[in-house]
């Protein structure tokens, strides 16, 4: 093949892309746009009522269902392509050499955009501290990346608005700020297991200096929702029938009167019960919103929801492999900590 | 002969990649050897901070998820 046609063939998938993005931009619009009525005329068809508690339970999983998931593939697509900007290896350039303070904000911030996989918590994390990113910093980072994700927040504006998406980016980037400054400050690296302080004696970074075209992104767009969505509906629609059990059911302020917001054990209370569970944001998303319909106290319910996405068992037993026990306990109560006082602070101020 | 390593601790994606290279592997008729990373140390000795991650010859060529195919047929 010839240079010249190689590059008329990538302009025509390029113009592919754009059309299909289009189309489904405008698709996606009008979907949106007739969810009300789409699970009125479903309950409707069933020869069903909403006065009843069956079809309001009904009515609430069709048109939750189809918000969250248009909801998320949208925003994952746009994720998708905004990440392909961001890989760790560029966070890790951008971070490293950099202090305290301004280190542990922009290393909360980078979280949110950049492409992070539990599973490779460990090369990243020793990636980061082996090319002088601080201790304290890398944390930051490590805390921010899963807790506040695109998936969490797009749901939570989703279902309650963007006042209180905003308030969970602003505080939960603040917990990882926080939490990553109180780890810097107590210079735990020498709870470092052994042979991660090895390693970080002599090691070159390696750039990954790609570029890519704009159909490589949209492509990554694509293998993004793919995959996200894809292992992620399961958790979504057992949370939203979970749900809507919950909102059909469940008598009207039932919660109020142990996840209400006069009653002090129930953040603690929540935090505990989040660390064992173990389930992204958008299967936790749909229960939230049902408990809240119900009187729970908004503090209490999205610290039970960081505890369980941020604090999870899985997590911390693959960062044991490189973390010594008492740093992986420190971690675990300085996050805890932080999450307790958005609660509280969460429930006085709302 | 190509010498294949692909990088990863078990997770799906390393899966998937593996069956990828060994698929375009096999349909270009390259001769290779295929061998699978799990060591966590050997993993960061080659630099690499998101799995899976593909080194061939001793370059690491790909960091970070499932490659895609194309990326994967330049290789060969």
């Amino acid at each position: 093949m010839s240079a010249v046609s190689i590059e008329t063939s990538s302009r025509s998938k390029l113009v592919h892309w754009l059309a299909g993005i289009s189309v489904a931009t405008v698709a996606w619009v009008v979907a949106y746009s007739q969810l009300t009525a789409f699970a009125d005329w479903l309950v409707d068809v069933l020869g069903l009522s909403r006065q009843t508690r069956f079809g309001e339970a009904l009515h609430f999983f069709f048109y939750d269902s189809p918000k969250v998931v248009l909801l998320l593939t949208g925003i994952v697509f746009v994720m998708g392509i905004v990440q392909t900007f961001f890989s760790p290896e560029r966070t890790r350039a951008l971070l490293s050499g950099k202090r305290q303070g301004v280190g542990n904000v922009l290393a909360a911030s980078l979280g949110i955009v950049t492409p992070f996989c539990s599973c490779s918590a460990v090369p990243l994390f020793i990636g980061f501290l082996s090319a002088g990113v601080p201790l304290g910093v890398t944390f930051s980072f490590l805390i921010s990346a899963p807790m506040v994700n695109e998936v969490a927040l797009v749901l939570l504006f989703g279902m309650f608005g963007w006042k209180v998406a905003a308030l969970y980016l602003g505080l939960g980037l603040l917990v990882a700020i926080i939490a990553g400054l109180v780890i810097g400050q107590l210079k735990m690296e020498r709870h470092l297991e052994d042979w991660v302080q090895k390693i970080l004696g002599g090691q070159a970074a390696h750039p990954a200096g790609e570029t890519l075209s704009w159909v490589e992104r949209f492509e990554a767009g694509g293998a993004h929702v793919k995959e996200i969505v894809g292992k992620v509906w399961p958790y979504i629609l057992a949370g939203i029938a979970l749900g809507a059990g919950i909102h059909g059911y469940v008598p009207e302020d039932f919660m109020a009167s142990f996840m209400g917001r006069d009653v002090w054990w129930a953040v603690p209370a929540a935090v505990a019960l989040g660390v064992p569970m173990y389930t992204n944001a958008a299967g936790i998303i749909p229960i939230v919103e049902a408990l809240i319909g119900k009187g729970a106290a908004l503090g209490t319910v999205l610290a039970f929801m960081m505890s369980v996405i941020a604090l999870s068992a899985p997590e911390m037993i693959i960062l044991r492999k490189a973390l010594k026990p008492t740093l992986i306990a420190t971690f675990a109560g300085v996050v805890a900590t932080g999450i307790l006082v958005v609660g509280y602070v969460f429930n006085m101020v709302l | 002969m190509k010498e294949i390593k692909v990088l990863g601790t078990g997770c799906a994606n390393c899966r998937n990649t593996i069956a990828l290279v060994e698929a375009v592997a096999k349909e270009k008729g390259v001769p290779f050897s295929l061998e699978k990373v799990e060591d966590m140390s050997a993993i960061i000795g080659y630099g690499v901070m998101s799995t899976p991650g593909v080194v061939i010859d001793g370059a690491v060529v790909h960091a970070g998820g499932v490659p895609s195919r194309s990326k994967v047929e330049s290789w060969f």
